[in-house]
């Protein structure tokens, strides 16, 4: 039997990721956990998290799972989830300023005060509902998922990058932004999957699928 | 192409069950609140809203039984509201599955509850409920006013400056109903409507008064609104989510089809 390790670290309410990934794979076992002994024997690791990145990283470094997540991060397929998504990135500007994992190449940063569209309509902050998905790559993850495929988003931070080759998918709330990113057996998306209907559902089934190749 | 409006409908729970009536007189058994969830998931609904209404502190419990059932089955945003007090309720009803959590009368007599639940849990998870009714004279400049227990009780509350304060103390959105159209099916505020989703930059559910596909159209495009949520015009079949998504989409509303 696969054991799938959803990491908790106190950021935000964990049972919803586990639950969709029951319901994809009633055979998995799904385990919530912050021991590091479960993330080492984990044949996939989940990373969700919701709120400030700031407290994310000090939690992280407060159980040692920073070390652990970078130590194991290479070694098997790997799922990042909205805050999940950001802690990779090199820094943030959230919190003062914050230093993330550095997993990925990019910068996180928070939608404008009075953030309009291009015809200069206001747009709310947190980008909060169903948002349309635009896969730049092929990738095992948005298999069986249609191009343009709506998501659930809630963030009022974003993340940005110039490496083209690691954006998986982008999203446009009056700029563009990357919705997915991916680098070996790594993927991290913005939006939220288990949140997401049968897209979402669709792509936590590709994940537990998914033998980290990225191809 | 980009953020689609949001269609959520609200179910009236009470002692585990879903029920309707119209301005709490004449409560009819509306069903099982897990099937009648699956059903609108099946539809289309882009989340779900459970309102508890139900009386007793002993059967308090049911509303968590619910959302566990429904969090195991239904994978779109779920808001539970009603009798949220504490913190502690809102770490429930998260942990139970849901993803927001609606505070209305506590907000009022306790503000710092949503300070407190925001830094805690994440604004994300916050959403404010504000029962708004209009208290200004006709002829007059409209001026709209916080009411409580049901529209009963009224605060002296400004409701635009309510909203821009909650917005300030962190809450994640704003759920807006207007005491004056609820249960009335004649449409939304949509001067109400409007003049909230101007005044913050947190997105607003318009909610009162729906009893046509026109009105959701109307609460987005006359209203501003970023959602609309409708009860009653769900309930018993009248229209199904997928028709009032097609309607607004007829309408030039982007919605997600």
């Amino acid at each position: 039997m696969s054991l799938v390790t959803v990491i908790d670290y106190g950021m935000g309410n964990l049972r919803s990721v586990a639950k969709a990934l029951e319901h994809v794979d009633p055979k998995a076992n799904i385990k919530i956990t912050n021991d590091a002994a479960d993330i080492k024997a984990a044949d996939h690791i989940v990373f969700p998290g919701q709120g400030a990145i700031g407290a994310a990283m000090d939690a992280l470094k407060q159980r040692d799972l920073d070390k652990i997540l970078l130590e194991q991060m290479g070694q098997k397929p790997f799922l990042g989830i909205c805050l999940g998504l950001q802690v990779m990135m090199d820094a943030s500007d959230e919190d003062g300023g914050t230093q993330g994992l550095g997993l990925l190449p990019g910068q996180v940063k928070r939608f404008p005060d009075h953030h309009t569209d291009t015809n200069g309509s206001r747009l709310k902050v947190p980008h909060m509902g169903w948002n349309q998905l635009q896969q730049t790559q092929s990738h095992p993850l948005w298999s069986g998922i249609e191009q343009g495929s709506r998501f659930y988003f809630v963030h009022s931070y974003y993340v940005t990058t110039d490496v083209q080759k690691e954006i998986a998918g982008t999203c446009n709330y009056g700029m563009e932004f990357v919705a997915a990113a991916c680098r070996d057996n790594m993927f991290a998306v913005q939006f939220h999957p288990e949140k997401s209907a049968q897209a979402g559902l669709q792509l936590l089934q590709n994940f537990l699928n998914w033998d980290g190749q990225p191809a | 192409m980009g953020l689609a409006k949001r269609i959520i409908p609200c179910l009236d729970v009470r002692d585990g069950r879903v029920v309707k009536g119209v301005q709490f007189v004449d409560i009819r058994d509306a069903g099982d609140p897990v099937e009648v969830a699956r059903r609108y998931d099946k539809e289309g609904a882009d989340e779900i809203t459970f309102l508890d209404i139900t009386a007793s502190s002993d059967n308090r419990d049911t509303i968590i039984h619910v959302v566990e059932a429904v969090a195991s089955e239904v994978f779109i945003p779920l808001t539970v509201g009603g009798g949220i007090r504490k913190v502690e309720d809102i770490r429930r009803m998260l942990n139970a599955g849901a993803d927001k959590v609606g505070i209305n009368t506590a907000a009022v007599f306790n503000p710092e509850l949503v300070q407190e639940a925001s830094d805690k849990v994440g604004s994300q998870c916050i959403v404010v409920a504000i029962d708004a009714k209009c208290v200004s004279a006709e002829g007059e400049p409209k001026r709209w006013e916080i009411f409580t227990h049901g529209g009963r009780k009224g605060t002296g509350i400004d409701a635009i400056e309510w909203a821009d304060r909650m917005q300030k103390y962190g809450a994640g959105e704003i759920l807006l109903t207007s005491m004056d159209r609820d249960g009335t099916r004649i449409g939304f505020d949509l001067e109400l409507t409007k003049a909230v989703c101007e005044a913050v930059e947190i997105p607003v559910i318009a909610s009162g008064g729906v009893g046509n596909l026109q009105h959701l159209a109307d609460g987005v495009t006359k209203g501003k609104a970023d959602a609309v949520l409708a009860a009653s015009i769900f309930h018993f079949a009248e229209y199904t989510v997928g028709e009032a998504k097609q309607f607004m989409a007829d309408q030039g509303i982007e919605v997600r089809l």
